[in-house]
């Protein structure tokens, strides 16, 4: 019996040690308690950034090429001469493809392991998880990946496009192909949902007619039932927002059901060149992508950037978007300290705007009101390789609009 | 009218896929009560083996009929493995085979991701299985006519193999009554082993036949699995009969729902159907009559 | 007692992860009783963790948006969604008091419905944990195909402020670990009264064997129905207290995997038992938070391994190991 006694003292002492700590708490509406305090170590010959990416679960795929850019990167700076004469340490954490440690893992790394940065973090979950925790404890994380836009936090940067840098320019392309209807088909996730929002505002004010809008959950392989919908609907073409293996699946169906590139070509945004190869080339060949960056992209840069990435991870490797966007946000993290001569956060923050760097795709410049970069769009078709060649491409780079503000069409997208 | 027809058509396909992954689960989960949360990565190895396979025969037509041979046989060696080490030391705890299964499961997923890499591989579909054809408006494509043919055989030869073989009159007795089965002189040990090596085999199978519609990945067994387990529920326990229909109307009951609704609402209305279904026949469509009161 | 000790000597941030796992162990009590006790294997837990989760996020997320911008505004990721009025079903999570009533309530009543369902028809065990299994997969797509009035696969985040308090305030912080920590105890009382009452010896009856129960003129059905309601409530409690701890749920954290996820750390900690799964519990997740730090796919192989050697070859856990040392030393005694 002595134990259960004390099983019943125990949690009325602490509820009354709650109670008591509760009044210490701050409440709402006071002045937010001093965040935590940067314990960011400035004083050695090393400076910590974190890099944190799904090495586990099913996001895995593609983010560990992400952290091995982000490594690339940090390897070449290294080499270099390091950051305000500091040699750049990686610290790698696993975001596991779950949103809530992605968010435990962030807090881990400012907190705990007290780095200067964070790169990586891939969906749009992982992202809007670990905002918070980058604002809460003021610092700082670099996100690689194109999103669905409608964010600006002072601090994220984003060096992944945003809609307006992807989306939009595929549109205005198809339409100056002459399309005159889409079919929109999706993943069932944040990014196709608000991918499609846009698409349907544009399509309205440019007379593109939508026949059909479906999403499965992810990691679907049954779409028999939505080609059949696409086939009767006979669009000019297809919008695939698909993620992940799903594509496999979908582009199987397509081209089995008969549905060529020339009669109802299909233009994807979530597949990059490592996805091509699970595809099965034969499948996919001749449709279209929307991206900013190709590994067949003709710079100096890239040049320089798919050499050093090979002979580091393999001949077969290709390069992709957010790999080159990963390698490229740990440059401008580099070139904005530099600027700023100092690690503190706020300084960071203050000298971002109008930093640029000559990356893979072009030179890209952060843009200091929304924190996302400037990109040039390409649109591309795959090849017989299972790489992608550039059809198209932008006149220049085109200035990040995360809001969509100053397009006419998309009023009232942003609910404000 | 069309419309009908070829969601129809699609019913009839999901419907074959899960037949033939439920075929062999009902099997096992009928004969011995194990449920083979591992049987989604005898279909995943199926599908690697159709990959290694088609790496040393170039031509994907006779790679495809090889690697359904050896797809069977990896499957089922597999099965065996598994039920000599684990298994058969836990037929009395049928609940815990589930969760010991399930690691089995997780761990041959991190294999297969640490041999073949986490993203997709590509088996080439033959030639002859490429493309549609079209009858009365309505587009088959030939994989999916395939896919159905092949798991029409598969059930045939199965229920022939039940029906007339000693070793399938053994099976039976076994599945009906396990300990007058063993006192009549039938080895049960034996049977079990051949139960598993068939019901994993056809697992095997299974993967290979994916590999002609979807990808092959390391997590391609995850996807199916829940859903081929709805199907051994709803048909009966260990009967084909019940599995092939239930498998056929669960098929059919998705590829309209979605039509008219979203891929997402389709799964989750056939779910409900099913708790539905089992509020009117909670042993399953089809039952056999014994005495015993469980 | 180690819980009050903790605090001392943790970070803010390994305190707060131990808040998260001592959620994870009020589950495991559930668990533990509906699965060790009374047989049933659920593997669905996650549907009433996450039905507790989404109601106190909905209900931070309408007191934050409130804080923000006004009485009645929308929550931040409905705006972006192009959502322009709150739909009706988030409306009476304005009410705290309703909120946690409704947390109370709502799960064990689904629970009940649910076990109603198959008990009652006698649906036998492994149908029920396949079932249980799909209601998790059935969830967590329904979860995610509401992107505009649940968060789809984000789910939903950023949370500032749990009933007033802000939540970025360390002390604040030390509090919620200290509500969970009281919550567990009280549940793990409750659990062991329940265990060690006449109920409890007849569910243990029940899940020997079901027919003899019957014959003596019980209801298996109704006392298999009792652990699984209370299962279901404190996993739903679990999944409110885990909201602002945590700070985000989404549709991940309440499906297949996570729900098998619960089982683990009830199989190694001793599921028959009242402490087992509470420790099982928080070292299983402690190992994977600091396991997966260092050897991300090892953890894999690691949690594979754990579920066939502890359920296939040490079915009473690390509990069953005590329990044999103190039988030998009774018996030692009595010699």
């Amino acid at each position: 019996m002595r134990l259960s006694r004390r099983m019943v003292a125990a949690p009325t002492a602490l509820v009354a040690i709650g109670l008591l700590l509760t009044a210490c708490g701050s409440r709402a509406g006071d002045e937010a308690a001093a965040s935590a305090e940067s314990c960011v170590d400035t004083s050695g010959d090393t400076i910590k950034v974190g890099s944190l990416n799904s090495l586990s679960g099913t996001m895995a795929i593609s983010e560990v090429t992400v952290r091995d850019s982000i490594r690339l990167a940090v390897e070449e700076i290294n080499a270099d001469g390091g950051v305000l004469g500091k040699q750049i340490q990686v610290v790698g954490e696993d975001g596991a493809s779950d949103p809530a440690t992605f968010a435990e893992k962030a807090e881990k790394l400012i907190r705990q392991d007290c780095v200067a940065a964070v790169f990586g973090g891939w969906t749009s979950a992982s992202r809007k998880a670990m905002l918070p925790v980058f604002e809460d404890n003021n610092s700082l994380l670099y996100y690689p990946v194109q999103y669905e836009g409608l964010e600006a936090s002072p601090n994220i940067f984003y060096s992944g496009a945003t809609t307006n840098q992807q989306i939009v320019p595929a549109l205005d392309y198809l339409k100056e192909q002459g399309t005159e209807s889409l079919y929109l088909v999706g993943s069932d996730y944040v990014f196709p949902r608000t991918a499609n929002s846009v698409i349907k505002a544009y399509a309205e004010a440019n007379d593109i007619e939508i026949l059909g809008e479906d999403y499965t959950p992810l990691g679907s392989t049954d779409f028999s039932t939505i080609v059949n919908k696409v086939r009767t609907a006979g669009a000019d073409a297809v919008f695939n927002t698909l993620n992940g293996d799903s594509n496999v699946a979908f582009f199987r169906e397509y081209s089995n059901a008969g549905l060529t590139a020339e009669a109802m070509p299909v233009v994807s945004v979530s597949i990059a060149e490592e996805e091509v190869g699970g595809i099965g080339v034969q499948n996919i060949e001749g449709q279209l992508t929307a991206w900013n960056y190709y590994q067949t992209v003709d710079t100096p840069e890239n040049q320089a950037f798919v050499a050093a990435y090979k002979e580091r991870y393999g001949d077969n490797k290709p390069t992709s978007d957010p790999m080159e966007a990963a390698y490229t946000s740990v440059y401008l993290w580099k070139e904005t300290v530099e600027q700023a001569e100092s690690f503190d956060v706020a300084d960071v923050q203050a000298a971002a705007g109008g930093v640029s760097f000559a990356a893979p795709e072009g030179t890209v410049t952060i843009n200091g009101d929304n924190n996302h970069i400037t990109k040039t769009s390409r649109i591309g078709v795959i090849n017989g390789d299972g790489l992608i060649d550039t059809v198209w491409e932008s006149d220049g780079p085109i200035d990040p609009d995360p809001y969509l503000e100053s397009y006419d069409w998309a009023d009232g997208l942003s609910g404000n | 009218m069309d419309v009908l027809a070829s969601q129809l058509f699609t019913g009839l396909s999901i419907g074959s896929i899960l037949l033939l992954i439920a075929l062999g689960l009902s099997l096992t989960f009928g004969q011995m009560g194990v449920i083979n949360m591992a049987h989604g990565e005898f279909i995943m190895a199926g599908s690697y083996t159709a990959f290694v396979v088609q790496q040393v025969i170039s031509s994907a037509g006779v790679s495809l009929f090889v690697s359904l041979i050896v797809g069977f046989c990896v499957g089922g060696v597999m099965g065996v493995v598994l039920e000599a080490t684990l298994l058969k030391r836990m037929y009395h705890r049928p609940l815990d085979t589930l969760l010991v299964t399930f690691g089995v499961g997780l761990i041959l997923q991190q294999v297969a991701r640490d041999i073949f890499g986490a993203p997709a591989v590509n088996v080439a579909t033959p030639e002859f299985l490429r493309g549609n054809i079209e009858v009365l408006g309505v587009v088959l494509t030939k994989s999916r006519l395939f896919i159905l043919i092949l798991a029409i055989v598969c059930v045939a030869i199965l229920a022939a193999a039940l029906k007339y073989t000693s070793m399938g009159r053994r099976i039976r007795a076994v599945v009906q009554n396990r300990d007058l089965a063993e006192v009549s002189g039938i080895s049960s040990r034996r049977t079990d082993i051949t139960t598993f090596f068939i019901g994993s085999g056809l697992a095997g199978v299974a993967g290979v036949a994916l590999t002609l519609i979807g990808s092959t990945s390391p997590t391609i067994g995850q996807s199916y699995i829940v859903d081929a387990f709805l199907v051994v529920i709803a048909g009966g326990l260990g009967q084909i009969r019940g599995a092939v229909i239930a498998a056929f109307a669960l098929g059919v009951l998705h590829a309209v729902i979605e039509y008219s609704t979203t891929a997402s609402i389709a799964k989750v209305l056939v779910f409900v159907a099913i708790i539905i279904f089992l509020q009117v026949r909670p042993q399953g469509l089809v039952s056999v009559k014994t005495r015993s009161l469980a | 007692m180690l819980f009050v000790v903790a605090p001392a000597v943790l970070s803010d941030f390994r305190l707060n992860l131990l808040g998260k796992f001592l959620c994870f162990a009020i589950v495991a009590v559930g668990i533990g009783l509906a699965w060790g006790r009374g047989g049933m294997l659920t593997l669905g837990q996650g549907v009433f963790f996450g039905l507790g989760a989404y109601m106190m996020a909905m209900h931070m997320k309408l007191a934050d948006a409130e804080i923000r911008s006004g009485a009645g505004a929308l929550p931040d990721f409905m705006q972006l969604g192009g959502q322009r009025d709150l739909p009706g079903f988030w409306l009476p999570f304005t009410s705290p008091f309703a909120t946690l009533l409704m947390i109370m309530t709502i799960p064990p009543l689904l629970a009940l419905l649910l076990g109603m369902g198959i008990f009652k028809r006698r649906v036998k065990g492994a149908y029920f944990a396949i079932l249980s299994q799909a209601l998790a997969a059935a969830f967590a797509i329904l979860l995610i195909s509401q992107q505009n009035t649940l968060g789809g696969s984000n789910g939903i985040s950023y949370f500032r402020t749990w009933f007033g308090f802000t939540l970025n305030d360390p002390v604040n912080k030390q509090m919620l670990y200290f509500i969970a920590a009281g919550t567990l105890l009280v549940v793990m009382l409750i659990t062991r009264q329940l265990m060690n009452s006449r109920y409890g010896e007849l569910l243990v009856a029940v899940r020997d064997q079901e027919e003899r129960v019957r014959f003596l003129g019980y209801d298996p059905a109704n006392i298999k129905l009792v652990a699984y309601v209370v299962a279901a409530l404190w996993a739903s409690i679990a999944g409110a207290l885990f909201v602002p701890i945590v700070g985000i749920i989404t549709p991940q954290d309440v499906g297949v995997l996570a729900s098998i996820a619960f089982i683990i750390g009830v199989a190694i900690g001793g599921r028959t038992t009242l402490l087992g799964p509470v420790l099982g519990a928080i070292a299983v997740a402690w190992a994977q938070t600091t396991l997966s730090e260092q050897f991300p796919s090892a953890w894999t192989y690691a949690q594979g391994a754990l579920f066939v050697l502890v359920v296939g070859f040490l079915p009473g856990g690390i509990a069953s190991l005590f329990l044999l040392r103190r039988r030998k030393k009774q018996k030692e005694g009595i010699s």
